[in-house]
């Protein structure tokens, strides 16, 4: 390798090796997130607060009661005597969902052909408010099919299956996709300081004077951290696969070589970065505000980018996150390998090497901005 | 016999925005001399010696470094200089070999040479002490000899020192002064900025600048003699009030 290349990469070392502040950057900052966003970011809503309003009073709407709460999706917080009661009760937000059971229930199940009940939801949450929503209707649809079955068969039956997730448990969606933007973060900010803090400190000006080429500098720069960042990779994925329990299905080497691929994106971008700015503090700014938001917005990461308007979804192209995703939930989830995932992989190769030419060329072997 | 130049500087200007940093200067340095900038701080001195090693580009003016075009041939001026400023751009958390290591690799120098230009360099600076100390532990005076070191490793044909001697004690100037000497008599071209009066007097030949301009050229003694005065203090003092009137 060229010896000067060679000379910075070693100095940059010695500078991870002597900082603790940046270990803490690369191995607490990410256990930190990955424990707080896996826990907070869920979708699985349980213990929703429902009030029952029953002016039944009968064996039938006690039984119906009893088997609406007795999975954990819903705990009763309160009987109402009357109607009027319900609008406190959502204003004081005691309540999320009320259930009223009207007069002659239990009578017109044996006699009517359709009995009715009644579900009101505080829709001020409109995500809490759907899943309570659909938890009620397919208990309902259930017992109505099962009430039904006594009596005719249904035309047709379904029988649905979930693939790769069956329990449709949101932290299998979630962690991975949680790896991927942990990552873009930290890699950014690792090399975006890289620069400026020379700037800062003056001895990039020492380094100017001499005949020390941009790309010497930027590929001594950048290179040191490829190896940080992949051993904190390999800590962020097993770390959240002890704590959720995410499944494992694929090659883990795999996963290895195609996360290598994306630090080396999520690295260039950082020095792209850092190329520009003149400060340490631009440099960080910009590196979580350029990180973050895009990776967690536009990703795919909770948003289905198919639903997004079409410019945020042209948007979502340029975001190196979008492309690890499908590749780390492919490899975990779904057991696939590098023939489903080189497009992806190759997108990000693409775009890291685009970034570092660009730092090369735009960055300037003088003190001229 | 007509005296070589290291450095020929022919009208050149610098602006930043509408402030003129550096105003229409023309000078040459000869080869092996000592040549002094002497002015207050905004004077222009370091803008003009950030122009001569490739770090600025001048405005307008015709400028050469060891015949090199500060225009077109920074690459190769870069090569044949040596750079210390007064910020000395050490890493303090390398230790002094480590910086030592740093310095000589980034002008391409390989194991053997580095071991043989820090011995060299270590007959007149002797560094030993601190090799494996981190530079953050040592002393200004040591921080500022391990700058020089690491400046004069490649073996420059010319080198700029930009205040090299400020915020040290008056000793360690002196000492400094020394080893600016050595390197003189070395044949080494030195080119230095201060604003200390007495380091005036060490310089073969002087330019004192004020706003831009450089207002008096010679060797000290010639600068007395023509103003009359005891010390380039007092020379100093004169030119600058005149300039003001």
């Amino acid at each position: 390798m060229n010896s000067r290349i060679w000379t910075i990469l070693r100095k940059e070392t010695i500078h991870i090796r002597r900082d603790p502040r940046s270990l803490v950057i690369v191995f607490l900052m990410p256990i930190m997130m990955i424990l707080l966003y896996g826990y907070a970011i869920t979708f699985d809503i349980k213990e929703i607060r429902l009030g029952i309003l029953d002016q039944d009073r009968t064996p039938a709407s006690h039984e119906l009661v009893h088997d609406l709460t007795s999975s954990n999706y819903f705990i009763v917080s309160g009987y109402l005597q009357a109607r009027d009661e319900i609008a406190e009760a959502f204003l004081k937000r005691r309540m999320l969902a009320v259930l009223v059971i009207p007069p002659g229930f239990s009578a017109d199940m044996g006699t009517k052909a359709v009995t009715e009940v009644q579900v009101l939801v505080d829709g001020s949450n409109a995500n809490t408010a759907t899943v309570a929503l659909n938890y009620i209707k397919s208990f309902f649809v259930a017992r109505s099919l099962q009430m039904n079955a006594e009596i005719l068969r249904s035309p047709v039956n379904l029988q649905p299956r979930v693939w790769y997730n069956p329990d449709l448990k949101s932290a299998h969606f979630i962690v991975p996709g949680l790896v991927a933007v942990i990552m873009m973060m930290i890699c950014a900010l690792l090399t975006s300081v890289t620069v400026a803090r020379e700037r800062e400190s003056g001895t990039m000006e020492q380094i100017l004077v001499s005949p020390v080429r941009s790309i010497e500098i930027i590929i001594g720069k950048t290179l040191p951290y490829v190896l940080l960042a992949l051993v904190d990779a390999i800590v962020v994925v097993v770390f959240a696969q002890m704590v959720f329990g995410v499944p494992f299905r694929g090659d883990p080497l795999w996963l290895l070589g195609f996360s290598l691929i994306y630090v080396y994106a999520c690295l260039c971008f950082g020095i792209f970065i850092s190329a520009r700015v003149a400060t340490q503090q631009i440099a960080m700014m910009s590196a979580m505000l350029a990180t973050m938001l895009p990776s967690i917005l536009l990703s795919g990461f909770i948003f289905p980018i198919l639903s997004m308007p079409k410019i945020l979804q042209l948007l979502s192209y340029i975001v190196p996150a979008r492309y690890y995703l499908v590749i780390i939930r492919g490899i975990m989830l779904k057991g696939i390998g590098p023939v489903h995932l080189w497009m992806p992989a190759l997108f990000l190769a693409v775009f890291g090497t685009l970034l570092l030419m660009i730092s090369i060329r735009r960055f300037k072997t003088n003190l001229e901005g | 016999m007509q005296p070589t130049y290291s450095v020929e500087v022919q009208d050149i200007t610098r602006r930043f925005g509408q402030f003129v940093a550096v105003d229409h200067i023309s000078f040459q340095v000869e080869d092996g001399e000592i040549f002094g900038f002497l002015g207050a701080n905004g004077a222009g001195k370091t803008t003009t010696i950030r122009m001569l090693c490739g770090l600025l580009l001048p405005t307008s003016g015709q400028a050469r470094v060891e015949g090199f075009d500060i225009y077109t041939q920074t690459h190769e001026i870069k090569q044949v200089i040596g750079y210390m400023s007064q910020k000395f751009s050490l890493y303090d958390d390398l230790t002094v070999a480590e910086n030592l290591a740093f310095y000589g690799g980034i002008y391409g120098l390989g194991r053997a040479e580095l071991d043989k230009a820090v011995q060299n360099a270590m007959s007149t600076i002797d560094l030993s002490p601190y090799m494996n100390k981190l530079t953050r532990d040592m002393p200004v005076g040591w921080k500022q000899r391990l700058a020089l070191t690491c400046a004069i490793l490649h073996k420059p044909r010319i080198l700029f020192l930009d205040e090299p001697t400020g915020g040290v004690d008056p000793i360690s100037r002196r000492e400094f002064w020394n080893l600016i000497y050595d390197l003189a008599d070395g044949g080494t071209t030195v080119f230095v900025t201060t604003h200390y009066m007495d380091e005036a007097e060490y310089c073969n030949r002087l330019s004192i600048m004020h706003n831009g301009r450089i207002i008096a050229l010679g060797s000290p003694q010639a600068l007395k003699n023509e103003y009359q005065k005891n010390t380039i203090e007092d020379v100093f003092i004169h030119l600058v009030k005149k300039q003001i009137e």
